[in-house]
């Protein structure tokens, strides 16, 4: 386990070691003290290496990650797991706006809530959140599976393409385009896969599934009050 | 009104209306045919204040010119040398402006990178992420980030030699892209991630940060990524440009791209290209004295887009304080854009070659602004590039000379001192004399 005191060897030190870490790196266990909600923290990283934070994070945290596993013991600032590209993150505490914003892929795990705009143009990342999400979540999601153990704020999913979203509890209103549907067996399947894989103890069978209702694809002008 | 009188009285002539033009109409009646606003590509086309207003006064007794052969006016420029550690060396003044591959095909996109490395300039990707084709063929390619963040990955990011942060386009301000169907071909929607054949929309704002304060972190979120090793430039519309130049340098940008209102666009509404933004000539001043008034003029470099043709207008803007032009339409229409060789396929489309526009339809009878496979054949990147490269030499062969003649041995030591305006407006805009005076608007006259 390597030890980093962020407060004394500083931002960019910590995150030119993280990323100097190789595939075949040795050192897969770093642990950094003191984050004080610094910003950027442990961003842009590409390597099998796990990061555990001990404490709260600011803007960006784990940005555009690759392969590694970051872990923050705390809450998460805005733009948490930005474009992140494969990999894990796990957030403790509560997720502020953005989480997950234009992901790719990996999984991004919330123990607590996150707030409005959670998984924004989302284009393959999975999400689970054990918590509610805000307003605005999934706006334009391209693909990838935003899950919800807690409820969903206003206009869930609102102008999304191929994301899917799995709602336990209540939706305040969903946004344009997007509709309920059923939930099939294949999806409760997936669901249960993707929970485990999340280590989050929830029955599948109780979630609702949303996604796009496909009618906003092609612009019609009838629908131009939609958009 | 017409008179048929048969008591032989005469007849006015028809007189069409000054509000309700020949092109007013046809917008009307395309309007109540289809019930949706007219998409378009290019810039704003309505007659605007422009650099064609301004004139340089060259030599007199108290100015003395170079020797156009024998003395060196040089125009290399150094672009993002104050937080990045591996600044971008230009040796001409003139880059190539960004485009998105979806919006132009992997051919273009390939002559755009040959011309310009060819003459020793930089090119941008666009809102389609980063081809093979151009960053094999780009020796210096500067990466949009772009509120879609198609295709935006952090390899391809550590791969640029620039990061271009785009909050707003000259042609729509405040406005976001759009890709219609016809232009999502298998590779486009897998490089965007969408389904094959829709009508793509791009957001207008970034997903993941709002306003001044954001912008800062998101900077340094990349810089942290890249290593702080390239500059990172933010690209701005020329909306606000006093207010936007000053919130992109606190926000710790290299280098701000200011685009006027002629800067072209893939595809927006008409409405908006012609109604939003301001003219090209009208942003500079503004966003000079910002960076005078931080004291960051020629620290941060300022990059002006919008309607660039020539070597005069890329003179013009080096002497209103830019440090470099990029250029968008002009290197499209260099590569075969437009060209009247297609007239008969261009009325085909119902228009004609200069005029044709629907560059979202992708029906480009040049092969350029296109996904057909079959238009794209007609398109030789090689000759694209070297047509490109020849342009951008004329452009700088054109600008040294008007430098020479002002007595200057660098385009960037061009002044506003050296021009005067032919009109009011252009005088107020540029804020340099009108012609034959000591005045422009704004200005108190003083006593020779």
């Amino acid at each position: 386990m390597q030890t980093i005191d962020l407060s004394k060897v500083g931002l960019r030190e910590t995150n030119k070691m993280l990323q100097a870490q190789s595939a075949e790196t040795n050192q897969t266990s770093w642990e950094i003290v003191n984050p004080r909600g610094s910003h950027a923290i442990a961003c842009g990283l590409n390597a099998p290496i796990e990061v555990t934070i001990k404490g709260s994070t600011g803007y960006y945290c784990a940005g555009m990650n690759q392969q590694a596993t970051v872990n923050i013991h705390g809450s998460a600032g805005p733009g948490t797991g930005e474009n992140i590209m494969s990999g894990k993150i796990v957030i403790e505490g509560d997720a502020s706006q953005y989480l997950g914003a234009t992901g790719q892929g990996g999984l991004i795990v919330v123990k607590g809530n996150a707030s409005s705009r959670c998984g924004i143009s989302m284009k393959g990342v999975n999400i689970v959140v054990q918590g509610s999400i805000g307003h605005m979540s999934a706006f334009m999601g391209q693909s990838g599976n935003l899950v919800v153990c807690g409820d969903a704020g206003d206009a869930l999913g609102d102008s999304c393409y191929e994301a899917r979203f799995f709602v336990r509890g209540k939706v305040k209103s969903l946004g344009a385009d997007c509709i309920k549907k059923d939930m099939r067996e294949e999806h409760i399947t997936f669901l249960r896969g993707l929970l485990d894989e999340a280590g989050i103890d929830a029955d599948p069978s109780e979630f609702t599934r949303y996604g796009s209702a496909r009618k906003l694809y092609n612009f019609h002008v009838d629908n131009a009050g939609a958009y | 009104m017409n008179n048929n009188d048969p008591k032989g009285i005469p007849q006015t002539t028809p007189r069409m209306s000054a509000t309700f033009t020949r092109d007013v109409n046809s917008d009307i009646r395309r309007a109540a045919a289809t019930g949706i606003y007219d998409i378009r590509g290019g810039g704003a086309k309505r007659k605007l204040p422009s650099f064609d207003d301004l004139l340089f006064m060259g030599a007199s007794i108290s100015r003395y010119p170079l020797e156009g052969y024998r003395e060196k006016c040089e125009t290399s420029v150094t672009i993002g040398g104050l937080h990045a550690e591996n600044p971008i060396e230009l040796d001409i003044p003139i880059t190539i402006a960004g485009m998105s591959f979806g919006a132009l095909s992997g051919p273009a996109k390939e002559a755009l990178g040959r011309g310009a490395s060819a003459a020793g300039t930089s090119t941008t990707t666009g809102d389609g992420g980063m081809t093979p084709e151009e960053r094999t063929h780009s020796t210096k390619l500067v990466y949009q980030y772009l509120p879609s963040r198609y295709g935006m990955n952090p390899n391809d990011l550590r791969k640029a030699d620039a990061i271009e942060i785009v909050v707003g386009q000259g042609a729509k301000p405040g406005g976001g892209g759009m890709l219609l169907g016809q232009k999502i071909s298998d590779r486009v929607a897998a490089m965007r991630n969408l389904p094959k054949g829709i009508d793509q929309r791009s957001a207008c704002r970034h997903p993941d940060w709002t306003g001044p304060d954001d912008l800062e972190i998101k900077i340094l979120e990349l810089r942290e990524i890249t290593g702080w090793k390239v500059p990172i430039y933010v690209k701005v519309a020329g909306a606000r440009p006093y207010y936007d130049t000053t919130l992109a340098v606190k926000a710790g940008a290299d280098a701000v791209v200011l685009d006027g209102m002629q800067g072209g666009t893939a595809a927006t509404q008409d409405v908006f290209i012609e109604h939003v933004g301001q003219p090209t000539l009208a942003i500079v001043r503004p966003a000079v004295q910002a960076l005078q008034d931080l004291g960051m003029h020629r620290k941060v470099q300022l990059i002006l887009s919008g309607g660039i043709r020539s070597g005069a207008d890329v003179a013009k803007a080096m002497a209103l304080g830019a440090d470099a032009v990029a250029i968008g339409t002009a290197a499209l229409i260099a590569l075969g854009d437009n060209d009247p060789k297609w007239e008969a396929e261009y009325n085909a489309l119902g228009t004609t070659a200069g005029a044709y526009d629907d560059w979202h339809e992708g029906k480009d009878p040049a092969g350029i602004t296109t996904q057909d496979p079959e238009l794209m054949a007609r398109f030789d990147p090689v000759e694209g590039g070297r047509r490109l490269r020849n342009y951008l030499k004329v452009m700088t062969l054109e600008a040294q000379t008007i430098a020479r003649a002002c007595g200057k041995n660098h385009l960037h030591n061009l002044e506003p001192e050296d021009l005067v305006a032919l009109t009011m407006e252009a005088a107020a805009m540029a804020q340099v004399p009108l012609a034959g005076t000591n005045w422009y608007p704004g200005k108190p006259g003083t006593t020779y």
